[in-house]
Parts: structure tokens; sequence; C-alpha cells
């Protein structure tokens, strides 16, 4: 071992509680989404969406009232942007130039020629495709993944990089959905990046406890997660300061970026975080949980053939 | 003290500094912005025939492309972008245009192939020719000829009757493609258009006229349309967040890591600068997203810095002498970050694949900002931090934030 790290806290010990409640947390998750589904934008449900930046400060009565005259009374029209200037409303139907220019003359009629906005139409038959294919290639990169680290290292550690990685994602959509916040194809976006990042960090780890692997004693599941807990705390600060560098960089973006790149930076942020803590609190237990299992089978099998 | 190593160090760092100071607005001022960031509109059209039954072909899809490029160009539009995507869809991106709605209207229009006497009178329309009935073949001497068929032999011969002596002139459009001469009135619905036509132009004009006998009808799936002062705004918010981000992270690498951590700001000024070079070079278009990308690659590139010098500092920790630390920090860092960098590139290659316009963007930005962050933030890293630590002007532990205290005896 390269040197005895400070274990400030043992997670091997504690794994079944994080287990737990990385567990509940998946299920609160699928509930979620079974039940209340995402918060799907234009790109997968179909319809249009306008963001009208008005120049001036405007209230939500006020936009709805200008729709109302436009005659989409139904629509209820939310208001951000830093000084409150700025419109979002979304249309389930697909409306078209002539209607959506409409709707932009009121607004500069009302607010003067600063009015400028973004208008995104989408017909189903593409949202449909759009959803589909995230689908797969969140499935195709994390096999191509999980396929590299069993290359590169053994399947153990690609298997619970993997399913550490697909929990990461997982939590993203999760709060996703429990916050109903609205999914467009950044999102998408950012799910994926989540992937290929979050690995990261298990590879550096699990990089360690192989180097760690080649002087330690593993002959039970203790010395193994002995093992972790001290490549864990070995590599802590560079998992630490790595994940805060790109954190740090997620939440400028979050925080002064435009409106339309917000939810893609708090999806990163969200997805960074999670990455960490699955990291050292998933991904590396349960490599140790494997590894012990292995260890007894072997041992068992030693015993027969004796 | 080593003085050479110094001055190498310095040498390296001011002539890039000079570089990028000298290169800079330049670079700045001719990078393609999307329409996302400039203002402009995006729409997919999918294509279907305007009269059911048949198929999109390749070949008509590709015509009705051409036929929207020189639409596009007719109106002064700079920079389109035409893309064909599948078997039936189109997709036209037109940053900075202001006069959106009249731009939709013509593009929506399905293209006109008419064949018109010397006066200008439209003699023959696209729907007089049989379907898919225009081929190349060859003359004896081997020249390309286009031969046609009609629909009504009886209307052809009438109009090859009346213009014998006179041209034929084919018009794409408003567009002028051809005009051969009738040289005599022409029996039985088929012709040969001969001239001197090199293969290609007799291919494309062959491809033109079968366009014009079935014409595809546009529907558009798909449209973004970005006001210009929402685009600059866009533009500015994310420019400005990624700054202050990357300053934040920059103090923070020298606070943490002292001489390693200002090595690091320096190939991480240096890595953005190489990625707007590539992106210049690449004749790339800045998108939002691609914003995004730039910023979190700072990030990213900062990753590779930070493995490293938390690896050199164990090194020192574990009692080796500084140079000794190095070599071996570098050299246990370099498997454990390529790794982390492929697994990144596989994520963004599937991303690339499967997406669509503007996310493509994302994912490419983040191929390149990858692959220029390994040559930045770990051969020029390890370059800098050499000749810094060789120079022996930089001895302490401290320099490096490693404390005495926690430095084991061997």
């Amino acid at each position: 071992m390269l040197y005895n790290a400070k274990v400030r806290f043992d997670f091997i010990k504690h794994r079944n509680k994080f287990f737990m409640f990385s567990v509940i947390l998946t299920l609160i998750g699928i509930l979620s989404v079974s039940i209340f589904h995402m918060n799907f934008g234009v790109d997968f449900k179909a319809g249009t969406n306008m963001d009208i930046l008005v120049g001036k400060k405007i209230t939500q009565a006020e936009a709805k009232d200008i729709l109302g005259q436009q005659g989409y009374s139904d629509i209820t029209p939310t208001v951000g942007g830093t000084n409150g200037d700025r419109v979002s409303a979304r249309f389930d139907d697909v409306l078209d130039q002539p209607k959506v220019k409409e709707i932009e003359d009121a607004f500069k009629a009302k607010y003067g020629d600063k009015v400028s906005s973004e208008v995104n139409v989408v017909s189903p038959d593409i949202a449909q495709e759009l959803g589909l294919k995230a689908i797969y290639a969140v499935i195709i990169a994390s096999v191509a993944i999980m396929l590299y680290v069993m290359i590169r290292f053994e399947w153990r550690m690609a298997l619970a990089a993997n399913i550490a990685i697909l929990y990461d994602a997982f939590v993203v959509v999760t709060l996703f959905s429990i916050f109903r916040l609205q999914v467009d194809l950044p999102f998408i976006a950012a799910v994926l990046t989540t992937i290929g990042y979050s690995i990261n960090d298990k590879i550096v780890i699990f990089d360690r406890i192989r180097e760690n692997l080649r002087f330690a004693k593993t002959k039970n599941a203790e010395q193994i997660g002995d093992l972790v807990n001290q490549s864990l705390w070995q590599t802590m600060a560079r998992n630490v300061y790595t994940v805060l560098a790109v954190l740090i960089i997620a939440t400028c973006l979050f925080i002064f970026g435009s409106e339309s790149i917000k939810l893609f930076a708090l999806a990163k942020m969200i997805g960074l975080a999670s990455g960490a803590y699955s990291s050292i609190c998933i991904a590396a237990p349960l490599w140790m949980v494997m590894k012990s299992k292995q260890k007894t089978s072997t041992k068992q099998v030693a015993k027969k053939a004796v | 003290m080593n003085w050479k190593r110094l001055t190498a160090f310095l040498a390296v760092v001011v002539i890039m500094f000079g570089a990028i100071a000298w290169t800079s607005p330049a670079l700045v001022k001719d990078i393609r912005l999307g329409l996302d960031l400039k203002g402009g509109f995006e729409v997919l059209y999918e294509a279907s025939p305007l009269e059911g039954g048949e198929q999109v072909t390749p070949e008509s899809l590709k015509e009705t492309a051409k036929s929207l490029e020189q639409r596009i160009d007719s109106t002064g539009t700079t920079e389109p972008e035409i893309t064909r995507e599948g078997s039936n869809r189109i997709r036209v991106r037109l940053p900075g245009v202001t006069d959106e709605t009249a731009i939709r209207e013509m593009l929506k229009k399905p293209v006109n192939l008419t064949f018109r006497g010397p006066d200008g009178t439209i003699e023959l329309q696209g729907n007089d020719f049989v379907q898919n009935g225009a081929k190349v073949e060859f003359d004896q001497l081997g020249n390309p000829l286009i031969t046609i068929k009609l629909k009504d032999a009886k209307k052809f011969e009438d109009v090859t009757t009346k213009l014998t002596g006179k041209t034929l002139s084919i018009y794409l459009d408003d567009q002028l493609l051809s005009s051969p001469s009738v040289n005599y009135p022409i029996t039985g619905g088929s012709a040969q258009i001969s001239g001197n036509y090199t293969l290609d132009e007799a291919n494309n004009l062959k491809n033109t006229i079968n366009l014009g006998a079935l014409p595809l009808k546009l529907t558009e799936v798909y449209t973004q349309s970005v006001g210009a002062k929402l685009g600059q705004k866009s533009l500015e918010d994310t420019v400005g967040a990624g700054i202050i981000g990357t300053i934040i992270v920059l103090l923070f690498l020298v606070i943490l890591f002292r001489i390693p951590g200002l090595v690091a700001g320096i190939t991480v000024i240096s890595y953005t600068w190489l990625l707007v070079v590539v992106f210049e070079l690449m004749n790339a278009t800045l998108t939002l997203p691609g914003i995004a990308a730039f910023v979190l690659g700072v990030g990213m590139a900062v990753d590779a810095n930070i493995i490293m010098y938390e690896r050199i500092k164990e090194e020192i920790r574990s009692g080796k002498s500084l140079l000794s630390s190095l070599k071996a920090g570098s050299k246990n860092s370099f498997r454990t970050i390529m790794d982390a960098n492929v697994t990144n590139i596989i994520s963004c290659a599937v991303l690339y694949f499967i997406g669509n316009g503007a996310i493509r963007g994302f994912a490419l930005t983040m191929i390149f900002s990858i692959l220029v962050s390994i040559v930045t933030n770990i051969f020029l890293a390890r370059l800098l931090i050499h000749l810094l630590i060789r120079s022996n002007l930089f001895t302490k532990p401290g320099y490096y934030g490693v404390k005495e205290a926690e430095i084991r005896a061997l």
C-alpha cells in the first residue's frame, strides 16, 4: 500500500445505510416517474414553447391577459429572468408561423420593439422519436462504458461502477420528476454527460484499489473492507476537488447563465453531487461485497476439493 | 538554482501568452455563432411526395435540398446550413435572418420545374413528365445525354412543332438550368437532350427533371426561432457565467496547489485558447449548449491537473524527493487520466450519433474539449512543471501544498 491514509470515516461499516438510502431514493423515483411522469417540454411532448424577453418588468397577470386577448386564455405563462422581464408559455398545440407572429406582435404592441423571443415548435412524431433516441443513448453509452471498464479492470468493478452511474442518471431523473422541472433535449445531454463524467471518480477509486491489491492481504471480508476504506481515503482529496471544480462551474452557469441553460446546469449539478456520493458510498462498497463473495466461494470450493 | 530551466519555463509562458493576446481579438471576432446566439431560425422539414404513392428517393431529397439552398442564396442570407437527415428529412438553419415569415413561406413551396419558350411563356411543367422517366444515356461518341419521357405525346409534339429552330429553356423555380434548342418536331413522347454536358451536369439535370415530375411536399416538423436580442443576451449571460466560474476555479487551484496550481492556471488559459483555435479551424458553429460544453470542459481540464498534483503530493508525503515524486506522480496518474477521458469520449460519441442539431454541437464540443485538454493539461502541464521543479527555485514542500509535518520519513 502506498501509504496509510487516515480513515476518518468507515464507509464500509456503514455501507448498508448507504445502500438503503439509495434503494429508497430509487423506489421514490420509480413511484414518482410512474405516477407523476416527467414534466416534458415541447421537445418530447409536441406543441409550442414561447420564451419572450419583454425588456421591461412584466407580471404574470399582464402576460396572461395578452395571451387571453389572442384567444389563449387557458395558457398560464410563467415569468422569470433576472429582472422579471421574461415570459415563458407552453402551448399543447403546434402553432404555425402566422399564429406565433400574432402573439409576438401583441407583446410588441404593448412593450415596444425591444421584445425578442425564442419559439420552439415540435410535431408529435418528432417528439416521440426524440424520447426513444434518448433512452437508446443512455443504454448504449452505459454498455459501452461497461465494456471499456471490463477490459481495463475486471467485471466486478465494471458492474459496480455501472450500477452506480445508472443510479446517478436516475437520481437526476427522480429529482426532475419530483420537483416538476421541465425536461427538454439539453436535459438528456446533461444526463448522458453525467454518466460519462461520474465514471471518472469510480475509475480513480478502482485504479487505486487495483494498485493496493498488489500488496494488500485480502483473505476475508474484513481485510477487503480495510483495503477499500484505505483506497477511498487516499483518493478522497482528488475526488472531492475534481467534483468541486466542475460543480463550481455548473453552479456559475446555473446562477449567471442564460435562462435556457439554467435547467441544464441544474441537472449537471445534481448529477455531479450524486456522482461523488455514489463513487464512495455505492460503487466501492458494492465491489467489496462482490469481492468478498468471491473469496468465500473459492474457499468453499477449496474445502470441497480437499 | 538552474537558470536555464527557469528561462525555458518563462520563455514558454511568455511566447504562449503573447500568441494568445495577439490572436484572441481576431479569433473572437471570427467565431461563427449559432442561431441561438445571434438570432435566426431552424426548421426540420419532412418530405413526402406531393401526389402520394411514390417513395421519397435519395436523389429527389438531394435535389430538394439543393433547390432550398438556391432559394435561400437568392435572399442573400449568409451562412445557411442545409443538411439532409435520414431518408426523408431536411434541416435548414438560418442564423441572423430577420424576415422569418417570408423566407419560411418561400421555402415551403414545392419545387417548380418549367420548360419555357424563348419569350418566357411556360410550355411544359414538371407534371407533364413521366415520374422517374428521365435517364442519362450516351451517344455513339460516348458523350452523355439525357432522355426524357412525357405523359402526353400529342402535347409535346405541338410544343416542339411550334418551337422548331428555337430554344426550350429548362427552369427550376426561376433559375435557368439549360437552354437546349429544338431541331425538329418530336413525336412519340420521348426525346433526347444533348449538349456539351459533362456526366455530372447530365446527372444533375436528370435528377432535377425527375424531381420536377414528382415534387416533394415539405412539412415543418420542428422549428426553433430565436430573436436577435434574446440570442445576444444568452451569449453575454453564458459567457459571463463561464468567465466567473473559470476565475473561481483558478483561484481555488492556486490556493490548494500553490505552484502547480499556477501552472494549472496557465494550462487552463491555453486550453481555452486552443479550443477556440480548433473551433476556428474546423469552422464549427458555436451554440449555446456548445458554450456550456466549453465551460464545463474547463472544469474537466482542471480535473486532469488535480489528479496529477494530488498524486504528486502523495508521493512527496511518502518521503520521496521532489523530482522522483514528480516522475512517479506523472507516471501513475497518466493511466487514470486517460481512462477517465476515454469513458467521457465514449458517452459524448454516443450523444453525437444519437442527438440532433444543438445536442450534436454540444457533443462535438465536448469531444474537442477533451482532446484539447489532453494536449494542454497533460503534456503542456507536465512540461511546465518539470521545468519549474528542475529549476530548483521552488524546493520547499509548502510550494506544493504539502505540510512538512505530513511527510513520512523513508
